[in-house]
């Protein structure tokens, strides 16, 4: 096989692959890590994660019944915190850098799912937002 | 507009002699020395301006530390290692001269008594009434540099 042959195949093969991939699953392969510490990508659904994301929710905080309090509800917007500072937009597609750091996500998850939830959201839930916040 | 200057106002209060031991405290320098360690500076600017250590006494920013999990109304949570760093250059750096109860610490700098005199009713209203600003407790939010521990600018 030539160089040039071989060269032909491996981008064909990577374009396959990246083809086969579901819509709403992140190239980089820093989201993707992060993203398998709640499980296989495969078993979440971004739809699931989105009435998560927008919903509201009993437990918490009576000042932060949603995700939106804070977020906004278009993903795509900055949010504010209830102290006045700017959130940049949790979409992967504003903010490239979200769900790339392990320990930033695990520490803001527990954060604020105690907050909004009153406990920790299961790895299905967070598996969804993420899902979900990756695919707009 | 015009732009409120309860600072002004105050200094002209306190010029009159008010007798106002803590107000004086804080209002004297209108300059406090900033966070200057970077654990403490990251974390406590995610959700909120990074408030100058010399704002609050010991006694309040021990609760706050010991409190983490409910900061007003939120998890603030972290790591023990990152909050006995923390803890520790607090208590190297907070106010000496600001009397709180140690039983209760007051633990909103807003509510001391020095804040109130500066911050009437119609600089609480102006925060409120200017998204930009949101919230009283942003003194950013019209002190430009408070971050930098620059108060005297308004």
């Amino acid at each position: 096989m030539t160089q040039k042959t071989r060269l032909i195949l491996t981008t064909l093969a990577a374009g396959a692959i990246a083809l086969s991939m579901p819509l709403g699953v992140n190239a980089d392969p820093a989201h993707d890590a992060v993203l398998k510490l709640y499980g296989a990508p495969s078993s979440f659904s971004a739809a699931r994660g989105k009435a998560f994301f927008l919903g509201t929710h009993k437990g918490g905080k009576p000042q932060t019944p949603s995700c939106t309090t804070c977020h906004t509800k278009n993903p795509r917007n900055s949010g504010r915190t209830r102290a006045g500072k700017v959130i940049k937009p949790m979409a992967v597609s504003k903010t490239p850098s979200r769900f790339t750091d392990p320990k930033k996500v695990k520490k803001w998850a527990r954060r604020n799912c105690k907050t909004v939830l009153g406990r920790e959201c299961t790895h299905t839930e967070l598996g969804d937002v993420l899902t979900y916040l990756g695919s707009i | 507009m015009t732009r409120l200057t309860p600072f002004r106002i105050f200094t002209t209060a306190a010029g009159l002699g008010a007798i106002l031991a803590a107000s004086v405290t804080i209002a004297d320098a209108a300059r406090l020395s900033p966070v200057s360690d970077k654990i403490t500076k990251t974390e406590c600017s995610a959700c909120h301006m990074v408030y100058p250590p010399g704002l609050l006494p010991k006694a309040s920013w021990k609760k706050i530390l010991n409190t983490l999990s409910d900061h007003f109304g939120e998890d603030a949570s972290l790591d023990a290692k990152t909050t006995a760093h923390i803890r520790n250059y607090l208590m190297s750096h907070a106010n000496t001269r600001l009397k709180t109860k140690a039983s209760n610490p007051t633990l909103r700098i807003t509510d001391f008594y020095w804040f109130n005199r500066q911050h009437g009713s119609r600089a609480r209203a102006y925060a409120k009434s200017h998204k930009s600003i949101g919230t009283i407790s942003n003194c950013a939010g019209c002190h430009r540099s408070a971050e930098r521990g620059v108060f005297g600018d308004d």
